[in-house]
Order: C-alpha cells, then structure tokens, then sequence
C-alpha cells in the first residue's frame, strides 16, 4: 500500500473541514453545530500535522506543526466546556436549543 | 511719525474711547471730548492746509507684483475738504451740545459722530481707492448709525435701513469700477492711475464703462437720480447730523471722489468719453426733479433735503461737463451755507419743540432774530445773490456748461429760478407772517452754543470764495470772485433769481395756507411708490424660485433624496441581513471566507 501523500492529506483534511462547515450552517440543532465545529477544528489540526510531518528540518519533522495542534486541543477543550456551559444555560432559559427559534437578535 | 497721521487718528481715538469709556454718567464729558477732539482734528487741518506730501505703508502684499497700501495724500484738494469736514464738523458738535443736551443716548450720539468723523477723514486723505472704498463703506455704516439714532421709532430705524442698502447698491457698481480701473492700469494709487492708462490699450468705450461703474458709487452717496430716494428720508436722524452728514460733507463724498479720480486720470484722458454725457444727464436730471420736488415739500428739513439734492446735481453736472474745478468749488461754498441752513432749521425746529411743519410756523424772524438773519443770510447764498459764495460758484458751473456749449446751461438757469422760488417760500411762510401755533408762539432764541455756530457759518456763507487758499481743487484753480455784469451769463442768473423770488411773493407772501397744490410733486414723482412696486414684484417672483428650489431641489432631491435612500438601505439591512438566525451569519461567514480564499489562492 502505497503512502499517502501531502496532497491527501490536504484534500482529506479539507472534506473534513468542508463537512463541517456544511453541518454548522444547515443542522438547527446547536449539539450537532458545535460537534460539526469540533470536526472543523479536527481538519484544521490534521492540515497543521500533515505540514509537520512533511517538512522536514535536520532530517526529523518541522515539530513547530505539531506544537500548535495540542495548543488547539487545549484550547478546544475550553472552549467545549465554556460552550457547553452556555448550552445548558440556554436550554434552561428557553426550553429549546432550535436554532430557528433561537432569534432574539432579529433586527 | 508724519502728523498728518494724527490728523486720521484722532477722531478714530475719539470713538473709541467715547464709545468704551465714556457711557451714561460721563454721557457729558463725552460730548465736551468729543467736541474737543474734533477742535484738535480742525487746528491740525489748518496746520496741514497747503502741504504736498504722500506718506504710506504697505498693508497687503501677494506675491511679487500685488500689493495694497494705506497711505494719506495731502494736497490742495484734500487739505481744503478737510478744512470744509474738520471745520464744518466742529461747528456741528458745539451746535449738538445745546441741541442734543437732554437726549438720553448722547454719548452714543457723539461716538458715532467721531466714527463720522474718522471715516470722512479717511476718504479725503486716502491716495488709493481701495482704502477709499473702506473709508467709503464706513461712512455708510456710521450714517447708518446716525440716522438710526433715535432707532425706538419705527421711521428712523426704516430710514437708516433705507439709506444703507440703497448705498450698497451704488457701492457695489463703485467696487467693480475700481477692480475695472485697477485691471485697466494695474494700480489702485490715484497717483499711478494715470501712467498706468496711458501704457495700456484699452478701448475707451470700456474706460467709460469703468468711470460710470465707478461713478454709481458717488450716485449711492451723492443722492443721485436714481438712487435719490435716501435722503429725504435721512432727515429722520438728529437736525445737526443733517447739517453734517446729509448736507455737507458725506453726500459731498461721491463728488470728491470723482474729482479725486478725474484729476487722477487727468481730464484730458476724458474727452470724448460717452460716460461724461450720461454723468452730466443723471446730475442734470437730479438737479431738475429735486428742484420740483422741493416747491411742494412742508416739513422745513425736507425742503433742504431736497435742495440739497438739487445743488448735489449741480455739481455732479459740472463734473459731466468736465470741470471738476467748478464742482468742487459748489460743493466747498455749499458746504458751508446748507450747513447753515441745516443748523438754523434745527435751532427753529428746537424753539418750536420739535414742529417740522413750516405751516405750524411763521413769524419767527421777530422771535429769533439771530437765527432768522443767518437763515436769510444763507438762503440768499443758496439762490446766488451776487457777492455771495453760491453766487460765484454757481456761475462757475453755468460757465462751465456755457463753454461745454450744453444745453444743461438753460436746466441749470432753470433750476435756479426754482430754487429762489421754494427757498422764500420757506422764509415767506415760515419766518414772515404771523405765528399759526402754539409752538410758534412761544419759541425764543436759542442759546449762545447753538446761534455761535450759525453766526460763523453765516460768515463763510458770505466769505468763502474770498478765502481762497482752502478751496479744495486742483493745483491752479483761481475761483472768480468778481462780478461780471456784461456777461449774459451774469443776467441769466440775475433774472433767475427775480423770476424766482417774484413767483414766491405773489405766491406765497402773507399766506397761511397753501396755495398750490401739485401731487406729482408733493408726492416726489411718485418714485418712492414705484421703487416699493417693483422691489415687492421682484422680491416676490425671487421669494417664489427660491422657495420652490429650496422645497423641491433642496428638500425633494439632495437633503430629503439622501435621507430617504439612507433609510431605505438601512431598512433593508435591517430586514433581510440582520435576520437573527444563527445558520444565515454563519452562512455568510462561511461564504465570506471562501470568497477571501478564493481571491487570495487566484489572483
């Protein structure tokens, strides 16, 4: 089996974030948008992985790549539990986490 | 520093501190100052009288060639007008501080009779016209103020009002003649005007152009036809300020201007000029409506108003006629007897309790033998009894017109009659006779401030051609103070006078009402009535464009069209962009990104 190259790796990595991004615009329910979220965050660290391994410096993998997907982690983590935190406070408040019903801000 | 400085200073000086020190309790110190100050201008002109000189500094300069400067020019013309407006103006501040004693604003009166003083100085001295163009639009302003003096009634302030804008309409054909002037020779100094039209090329029909332009400045001040129509009214502010302003030396102004000029471009660059003729015809026209006007006018300061629109056209004449020597040989002698003139009918109307009405009068020579006398004694200078200073004058303008060969001679003999003819109508009815009022009965002779003044003019009104060193003119000018009866000239003035005075007699003498009753001219040839029509018409045909412009253009299109497509926009901002549904922003962002990828990965 043949190794998968840089270009496979972008490609996947841009359906994942594209599947993503199609689930955060067209799913109402906010669980689901935030998942989708989380997959586009996984793409994004998956493109910063892919680079690392394949630039090379000194004959070992450029590891700055890899450096800033455990910052994302890290920072997705939060992010999950300030979000989640905000859902729950949501639901409380509203009874519903329809994003449709969600329109407060309608000008 | 050159004390012909002081000379333009000092009244200036005097206005200021008067109209910032000097209010409500020190009203009186400020009229004594006021009056001493003007004393002070009076000896210096007499020092200064005869002197050459040119001093001046540069004000404005732009660029390399472009500059404007403040500078006094002393010469026989100027230093003989300030003697006329120094002397004449002191004799009407010591007259004002028996006439204007009790007025409640007399500080501010004596203020704005220094800031007179000043802007009149200013125009006499000025060697250039732009800084003659200040002192020019100053002198309206404080004629403004003077007329307006008594502003709480509605007459005076409307006069003022009157007299302002009808100024400014002269003033604005006198800029465009000076910029004219200016562009045609390149300077505005009076003393380089001259060369500067000799070494251009203009055509003259657009050097005639200039001179009428700048000649509608001296139809604003001077009170020319058609713009006359101020002065009457005028005689609303103070009696003195008439005698002052509106007799002797503001209205005096536009024909020491364009003498000023006349002598500037040199009269021989004026032959041939069609603007000479139309001068000659307004001053002619002028002097004839003015006469007319004048036989059926009742209020006392009227009359004078009118007649001294009359000589003003006798002088604007003999300029037309170009003898600008003869003009302001009129206007020096006229000075001083209108201002005479003024002056006694503002004693009469002071020992009358303010009465105008000359019917009201009557039989005031017995009870005001000093004024009485004078005023005879300046009317008869006024209709040019032989040996009198409007005697001589008068027949330099009507020999000026006999050598131009004009047939303004025959107006100006004509206009004469008529002013012998309502000038002892006015003695007639309100001198002679019985008294027909109250007031007149129990008016008494003025005190000594107001009958002094009338008694050296009186002088004047009899000496002043015989003075001849303060004759404002060009260098070589010799009045005539000689009597010439194998002249024809000599007798047409004689019979004048007679066909004049006899009219009045059979008219007039021993009457107590009156007797003739001509509307065209009670009512001033109705010009008054015809100017209101058609300003109404023209202001409201322009109020009718301008409001539709302002509610259709302005409001309809630009402001309202901007607003209107601002708020449509926001509007549909506010509908369809700010849905408030999470997956539509989220849309757009993604969008937005993909577009910013796109335009950065291919292009």
């Amino acid at each position: 089996m043949p190794e998968a190259s840089l270009n496979d790796y972008l490609l996947f990595s841009g359906l994942l974030f594209a599947v993503g991004l199609a689930g955060v615009i067209a799913r109402r329910n906010i669980i689901v948008i935030f998942m989708c979220l989380e997959m586009m965050l996984a793409a994004a660290s998956l493109t910063l992985v892919a680079f690392s391994r394949f630039h090379t410096v000194d004959g070992l993998p450029d590891f700055d790549g890899q450096m800033l997907v455990f910052f994302i982690i890290t920072v997705a983590a939060a992010e999950v539990a300030v979000g989640l935190a905000i859902i729950v406070a949501l639901y409380r408040a509203r009874q519903t986490i329809n994003t449709d019903e969600l329109d407060a801000l309608k000008g | 520093m050159n004390t012909s400085w002081f000379l333009l200073l000092l009244p200036l000086l005097s206005a200021l501190i008067i109209h910032f020190a000097l209010k409500q309790r020190l009203a009186t110190l400020a009229s004594y100052y006021g009056t001493a100050a003007t004393g002070a201008a009076f000896a210096l002109a007499i020092t200064l009288l005869g002197k050459t000189d040119s001093p001046s500094f540069e004000w404005i300069s732009i660029g390399e060639n472009f500059s404007i400067d403040i500078g006094l020019k002393l010469d026989k013309l100027s230093t003989g007008m300030m003697i006329v407006v120094t002397g004449i103006g002191l004799l009407v501040h010591l007259f004002s501080l028996g006439y204007m004693k009790d007025d409640a604003a007399k500080a501010r009166y004596f203020g704005n009779l220094s800031l007179f003083m000043f802007s009149m100085t200013g125009i006499v001295l000025a060697d250039n016209f732009l800084m003659m163009f200040i002192f020019w639009e100053l002198v309206g302003l404080s004629s403004f103020l003077l007329i307006g003096h008594w502003y709480q009634k509605d007459s005076a302030a409307d006069a003022a009002k009157k007299a302002f804008l009808t100024n400014r309409i002269g003033d604005f054909g006198f800029m465009i003649g000076i910029l004219m002037i200016w562009s045609f020779s390149g300077s505005f100094v009076f003393d380089q005007i001259s060369s500067g039209l000799a070494a251009s090329t203009i055509h003259t029909c657009w050097l005639s152009i200039a001179v009428l332009l700048v000649f509608c400045g001296a139809i604003g001040k001077s009170a020319q036809a058609p713009l006359h129509v101020w002065l009457p009214d005028a005689m609303e502010g103070p009696t003195p300020v008439s005698a002052l302003i509106h007799a002797a030396t503001m209205v005096a102004a536009g024909v020491y201007m364009m003498a000023r000029f006349f002598f500037a471009i040199g009269t021989e660059n004026l032959d041939g000029l069609w603007a000479m003729n139309t001068i000659t015809w307004i001053g002619g026209i002028t002097s004839l409506l003015a006469a007319l006007m004048a036989t059926q006018q009742n209020d006392i300061k009227k009359i004078l108003a009118y007649s001294t629109l009359s000589q003003l056209g006798y002088m604007v004449m003999a300029v037309g006629l170009a003898a600008p020597d003869a003009g302001m040989f009129h206007l020096f002698t006229h000075a001083w007897f209108k201002a005479l003139l003024f002056l006694g009918s503002g004693a009469v109307i002071y020992a009358c309790h303010h009465e105008q009405d000359i019917w009201q009068m009557g039989g005031l020579l017995k009870k005001m033998p000093i004024t009485g006398i004078t005023f005879i004694i300046g009317t008869l200078a006024l209709t040019a009894v032989p040996f009198t200073s409007g005697f001589f004058s008068k027949e330099g303008i009507l020999h000026a017109a006999h050598e131009a060969h004009s047939p303004f001679l025959w107006v100006a003999v004509g206009v004469a009659a008529l002013t012998t003819f309502y000038m002892f109508r006015l003695i007639f009815v309100a001198f002679l006779g019985e008294p027909r009022s109250e007031n007149a009965k129990k008016a008494k002779e003025v005190g000594l401030v107001m009958w002094l003044p009338l008694v050296l003019l009186a002088g004047m009104a009899i000496g002043s051609p015989y003075v001849g060193s303060i004759i404002p003119s060009s260098e070589d000018f010799k009045p005539v103070t000689e009597v010439h009866p194998e002249d024809a000239l000599f007798w047409y003035s004689i019979s004048a006078f007679v066909v004049g005075l006899a009219a009045a007699c059979v008219f007039y003498l021993g009457k107590k009402k009156e007797p003739l009753n001509i509307p065209l001219f009670a009512n001033k040839f109705y010009i008054d009535e015809l100017y209101a029509g058609v300003v109404k018409f023209a202001q409201d045909l322009l109020a009718a464009v301008v409001h539709f412009f302002d509610e259709f253009i302005i409001h309809g299109l630009f402001v309202g069209g901007l607003t209107r497509s601002v708020q449509g926009l926001g509007h549909s901002f506010r509908r369809y962009i700010q849905s408030g549904n999470l997956q539509a922003y989220a849309l757009v962002l993604g969008l937005g990104t993909v577009l910013v990828i796109y335009f950065t990965a291919f292009f």
